[in-house]
């Protein structure tokens, strides 16, 4: 019931998507290639989910599509325009935002001075923005004076999405948001990130907790050595015995 | 193996914060750091049983991390005393800590990014011969400990899953990859006891799973202590002979992982009523488009 060959149907007829990646080959240095002709589609409101193991390919993908990996062949498109390495300041400017998954805040500045670099290139929606952020984020507007080096690993991932929404972004790529967090925040994170969605931003997101990655997303891409895999949807994948198998491991007891 | 068949060390130990252990590795007393007006930790008793696999959890910024920097010689605590297999360390430099057997990893992994798997891991093996400038420049003196060291490198690498990046420059190793060689690196070092902070965050579930197996290894097998900072409960109460949570610095409970689970102070600072049963919901696009 799940797709194994990389492209598929689109799953929403007669939509096109608003971003779409295309056999994209790309690597860290010219002979080694990581990505070996991946497909992704990201439809207007949806959240989609990247698993996979480690090695695979995942946080590469996203890199490639914002411009910080050089994509040797293949194309992405964004709402029909080609933005294939396009470097990532213009991407943001065109509305998408990147969370990386280590080093992933201005350690020396405070968390407001963070939230300000975020807002860079357009000052002038701050007060709307700061306010949005510090509703999803309430931390970010108790401590705006700390130093973001002497957060902790979860407080970091806080202002680092936080940053990242001050741009008011309409696609949203993260690096495992979750990793590195206690689980009550987790779930947290996973709640603000549906709300996030829900406020019409649609998310890319690479989990290695991926249940709940699968029980969230509306569809899913298994990456394994810089291919796809399977591709489907949350739930399909979530029982399909070969990607419990290979990906997902049986610790979680099955719910 | 399981812990249903191997007698436990710890019977009879009451679930409090501070309880003495019959035979503790590492014994904590009145250990406090503070950041500004910050008190990152402040434990005032804690003992670690030899031999066992000791969980720590606690909410983000509780100090698990701080704890760990302080107990390994990274950072200094404002007051306080440690002994570990019944030496003082405090205001020991971190390089004798771990030459005296007492080896972390870091959650924000730490390998030599110029530098291939293998030397990373070669790097890592302590009292190397040719470390020293005469030996040195007489291969035979130490060759045959070299082709050791590697042996025992391959052999860790193999089980780490990372056998085919050896020969790798480590900077083009993935985030989940550093996070395997970095325990790897760890355990060339031949620790009594190992300090692993979040190790499986950004492995793959699958390969958590044989990680886990290799962790109790470390302890069944070999009789190593292992402590380790994790936020995945499944994991936690897998291979946890013991749990301690922080929170805000301080120890707030202690207790088998049944007992740590059911305990409202944990539940409250840490789990989140949510843990239970209740997974995360999200209105699906198709339902929101319905609606």
């Amino acid at each position: 019931m799940t797709e194994t060959s990389g492209h598929t149907e689109s799953p929403y007829p007669g939509e096109e998507p608003i971003l779409a990646a295309s056999s994209v080959v790309a690597g860290y240095t010219p002979d080694v290639d990581i990505l070996n002709g991946c497909n992704l589609t990201l439809f207007e409101d949806e959240l989609v989910g990247i698993i996979g193991p480690n090695g695979a390919g995942k946080s590469t993908l996203i890199k490639a599509m914002f411009g910080l990996v050089p994509i040797k062949d293949g194309t992405v498109s964004l709402r029909g325009d080609d933005i294939t390495n396009l470097p990532g300041h213009s991407l943001v400017s065109k509305g998408v935002s990147y969370v990386p998954q280590v080093r992933n805040v201005f350690a020396a500045l405070t968390i407001i001075e963070n939230l300000e670099m975020g807002l860079y290139l357009k000052p002038e929606i701050w007060e709307e923005r700061y306010a949005f952020v510090t509703d999803l984020f309430p931390l970010l507007k108790d401590r705006a004076k700390q130093r973001a080096g002497s957060l902790s690993g979860g407080e970091r991932q806080m202002v680092a999405m936080g940053r990242a929404l001050m741009m008011d972004p309409t696609v949203l790529f993260l690096d495992e948001p979750s990793a590195g967090l206690s689980p009550a925040n987790q779930d947290d994170v996973f709640k603000r990130i549906a709300e996030i969605n829900e406020a019409g931003i649609s998310i890319v997101m690479v989990e290695q907790n991926a249940r709940t990655c699968l029980q969230i997303c509306d569809r899913a891409y298994v990456l394994d050595q810089g291919r796809n895999a399977y591709t489907g949807t949350g739930e399909q994948l979530l029982n399909d015995p070969k990607v419990i198998e290979l990906y997902l491991g049986t610790l979680a007891k099955a719910l | 193996m399981s812990p249903e068949t191997r007698p436990d060390p710890l019977e009879g130990v009451a679930a409090e914060p501070g309880v003495a252990k019959p035979d503790p590795v590492l014994t904590v007393s009145n250990v406090r750091r503070s950041f500004g007006g910050i008190t990152a930790v402040n434990v005032d008793h804690l003992e670690i049983q030899r031999g066992l696999i000791t969980g720590l959890i606690g909410p983000n910024g509780a100090g698990k991390t701080t704890l760990f920097n302080l107990l390994t010689g990274f950072d200094t605590p404002d007051t306080g005393t440690w002994t570990f297999a019944g030496e003082d360390l405090a205001g020991v430099p971190a390089h004798l800590v771990a030459r005296k057997g007492m080896v972390r990893t870091f959650q924000l992994t730490k390998a030599l990014a110029r530098m291939t798997v293998m030397e990373n891991m070669q790097l890592a093996a302590v009292g190397q011969t040719g470390e020293r400038l005469f030996p040195a420049l007489l291969p035979t003196l130490w060759r045959g400990q070299e082709a050791e060291i590697t042996a025992r490198a391959d052999e860790l690498l193999t089980r780490f899953k990372l056998d085919h990046m050896r020969d790798e420059f480590s900077g083009t190793l993935s985030g989940g990859q550093k996070k395997l060689l970095e325990m790897a690196r760890a355990l060339m070092v031949e620790p009594s006891m190992v300090m692993l902070d979040e190790p499986m965050a950004g492995v793959n579930p699958a390969l958590t799973q044989s990680l886990l197996g290799h962790v109790k290894g470390l302890r069944d097998n070999e009789g190593r202590t292992v402590v380790f900072v994790e936020h995945d409960m499944d994991v936690v109460f897998d291979i946890s002979d013991w749990v301690v949570c922080l929170a805000q610095g301080e120890v707030i409970a202690e207790g088998r992982p049944s007992e740590i689970g059911a305990n409202p102070d944990v539940i409250d600072a840490y789990l989140g009523s949510s843990h239970a049963e209740a997974p995360v919901q999200r209105r699906k696009r198709h339902e929101r488009r319905a609606s």
